[in-house]
């Protein structure tokens, strides 16, 4: 089943008299429990691309499909819906709100889509527990570590059971260490049903997804199938990997 | 997103910068304070004045003889003698607006009673008088028609003049005073009536039967009256006729040409009464606006803090939005935190209030009147600053473009 269909997604930017084409026209599916990785040089249009898949932001032309849905065509209400019910963030910088526990930043897409109080904490916690943060329910952003704050966001990312997981550069705060921590969950949430898309610049990470399609100036360079590395396999094995 | 939960947001964001919150609040808090202290204090006076006039009779018009009231010689009342005991026959008989009118006869004298003396006011008067003044006997029995018909020798006391004869609990009933040498039967005590408007106290004073007083103290009965004239209208509408009326028949009964000035005056006590009202009214309206004023400045407070808020939380507004919020959950976030900070305020400032209008009437011994509808009106208006001031800022916010709330630096 396909998930998401983008046909000559253009978008522009307008500065003063010049005018920047972050994406020229950019076509592409991608199938439902998929793991595809973008990546690409600076600014070849790798953020422009998430945040159109992720509602946040319209392209200039084209047509963007979500699970059938023509997104053009929904206003800011009904984007935050299915921004609520179908998708599910995770940023390169966390994004948590300070001063707010795990589990109270966790339960922020329950709390928009009108979820009793009782089951926001029970499935908050679920969430927590899923990416083995099952312990620190309530600490704040700043008692936690950098990997921790990323799973915390994960946890609120994946709460609300959404279709599609967009990561912007999730691991680029984290060690290698926690970033293979970081892949191993969202290796498991693609065996799970749930869509990732992933943007890195680092080829290793990229070696954890199906897919990786590269960009370059706003365009598709290339888009190749892979067989992925298992990251709960090179976990298992970590002395070794840091010997060799 | 329930209400409760808003409000819930709403009060976490505030405690983050619990200075910065008070520090907002104030405005409103100083606002609303003033506004229940001043008007507490106001509504007390009006109060006060209003009892006053009230203890002073009803419907009330005091004749007075002599233009003592126009031009700059001043003779003090009663100086001149231009009202004859048939001015006040006919005002009581041909003017049917007036429904009491009593002689008073005043001098300042000294009263003995067996072992004390004391000096103060001997009035004499007719019964009439103390209905005019709605003025009852607290002990005895009150002046009588025939008391003035007999010229019989008998005092009514005030509260006051028994406490210095007698001794505060005493019952003088019975015993005799002397006034010029005169022994007076005191019959009856009347009922205590407190401060005049002007300050002076109303118990301070004996009554006579008008014969008596006259033949016994004034020394001899005369053609004039050597005092004023009480009149009691037949209501308060009425008053006002019944002055132009008695008016018009003394001049007529004087026989003063138009050009001729009144040769004697009359006192609208209501007027007085509303006079002095008006004048509570304009001090309160003014300190109402002051405390408008300050309201105003409070509610800019608050606005110019929700949109620091809003432009230092670009992000966490950006994120709410990414993860589902929409345009409304945020609009209310921040109305809902400016009304919080508004109605906190506004609580605050009217807890302030009572308790400075409570010191300021326990320190001065001001009076204070307490009304429930300013409270109800001080909170709303707050609360109308809160939504009116908050909204701009909360609708800036409901505005982000998640994109670039989320990129805001
Ligand atoms: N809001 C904007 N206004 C103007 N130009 C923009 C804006 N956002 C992005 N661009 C331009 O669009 C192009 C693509 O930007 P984008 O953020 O998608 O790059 P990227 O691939 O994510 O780069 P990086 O790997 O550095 O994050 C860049 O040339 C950038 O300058
Ligand atoms: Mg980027």
């Amino acid at each position: 089943m396909v998930l998401i269909s983008i046909q000559n997604v253009v978008k522009r930017y307008q500065l003063g008299d010049m005018e920047v084409n972050a994406l020229s026209g950019v076509s592409l599916e991608i199938e439902a429990g998929d793991f595809v990785a973008i990546m690409g040089s600076s600014g070849s249009g790798k953020s422009t691309l998430m945040n159109i898949l992720g509602c946040l932001d319209r392209p200039t032309t084209g047509s963007y499909l979500l699970n059938g849905q023509e997104v053009a065509k929904l206003d800011r209400e009904q984007l935050a819906e299915v921004r609520n019910q179908l998708l599910g963030f995770v940023f390169q910088s966390f994004n948590l709100l300070t001063r707010t526990s795990a589990v109270e930043n966790v339960e922020l897409p329950l709390l928009y889509a009108g979820v009793p109080t009782k089951e926001r904490v029970v499935r908050s916690k679920e969430a927590l527990s899923r990416v083995g943060l099952g312990k620190r329910f309530d600490h704040f952003p700043n008692q936690l570590s950098g990997g921790q704050q990323q799973r915390v966001a994960i946890a609120r990312a994946l709460v609300n059971n959404p279709k599609l997981l967009l990561a912007d550069e999730p691991t680029g705060n984290l060690d290698s260490r926690t970033s293979i921590e970081v892949m191993a969950l969202f290796q498991a949430l693609g065996g799970s049903g749930i869509t990732v898309v992933l943007v890195t610049h680092e080829s290793d990470i990229a070696a954890y997804a199906n897919r990786v399609i590269t960009l370059k100036d706003g365009l598709i360079k290339s888009d190749v199938r892979q067989n992925p590395l298992s990251a709960s396999a090179e976990m298992a094995a970590p002395e070794m990997s840091a010997e060799t | 997103m329930g209400i409760l939960q808003t409000l819930r947001v709403a009060l976490r964001a505030l405690l983050r910068n619990k200075m910065r919150s008070f520090l907002t609040m104030l405005g409103v808090i100083i606002g609303v304070g003033a506004v229940i202290a001043m008007v507490a204090i106001g509504e007390g006076a009006k109060a006060k004045v209003e009892e006053a006039f009230a203890s002073m009779g009803t419907n009330l018009l005091i004749l007075l003889p002599g233009t003592t009231s126009t031009g700059g010689a001043h003779g003090g009342y009663g100086s001149s003698s231009s009202l004859s005991w048939d001015d006040l026959k006919s005002i009581q008989t041909e003017v049917s607006s007036v429904r009491y009118a009593a002689p008073a006869l005043r001098v300042t004298s000294q009263v003995l009673s067996e072992d004390q003396n004391w000096t103060t006011s001997v009035t004499g008067t007719t019964p009439e008088y103390f209905s005019i003044r709605s003025w009852p006997v607290a002990r005895g029995v009150a002046m009588t028609q025939s008391d003035v018909d007999s010229g019989a020798k008998v005092a009514l006391l005030g509260q006051t003049v028994v406490d210095k004869l007698y001794g505060p609990s005493a019952d003088p009933v019975g015993t005799v005073i002397r006034i010029k040498n005169v022994p007076f039967q005191v019959i009856g005590v009347l009922q205590a009536k407190g401060q005049s408007p002007v300050g002076s106290d109303y118990d301070d004073c004996v009554f006579l039967p008008v014969s008596t007083y006259s033949s016994k103290v004034q020394g001899g009965l005369r053609n004039y009256i050597n005092g004023t004239i009480y009149i009691g209208a037949t209501s308060q509408d009425t008053t006002a006729r019944a002055e132009t009326d008695i008016g018009n028949l003394l001049r007529d009964r004087h026989h003063l040409t138009s050009g001729i000035d009144d040769d004697f005056s009359i006192r609208n006590l209501s007027e007085m009464a509303s006079a002095q009202q008006e004048g509570t009214k304009t001090m309160t309206t003014l300190l109402a606006s002051i405390a408008a004023v300050s309201l105003l400045v409070g509610g800019i407070g608050i606005m110019n803090i929700m949109l620091v808020s809003v432009t230092e939380r670009t992000r966490e507004i950006g994120l709410r939005m990414a993860v589902g919020a929409k345009p409304m959950h945020v609009l209310l976030q921040f109305l809902v935190e400016a009304l919080t900070l508004s109605m906190m305020g506004g609580f605050i400032g009217v807890s302030l209030g009572l308790i400075m209008a409570q010191r300021l009437s326990s320190n001065f011994g001001w009076p204070m009147l307490i009304r429930a509808d300013i409270i109800v009106i001080a909170v709303g208006f707050s609360a109308f600053i809160g939504v009116a001031f908050g909204l701009y800022p909360a609708r800036k916010a409901s505005r982000l473009d998640p994109i670039d709330a989320l990129r805001y630096e």
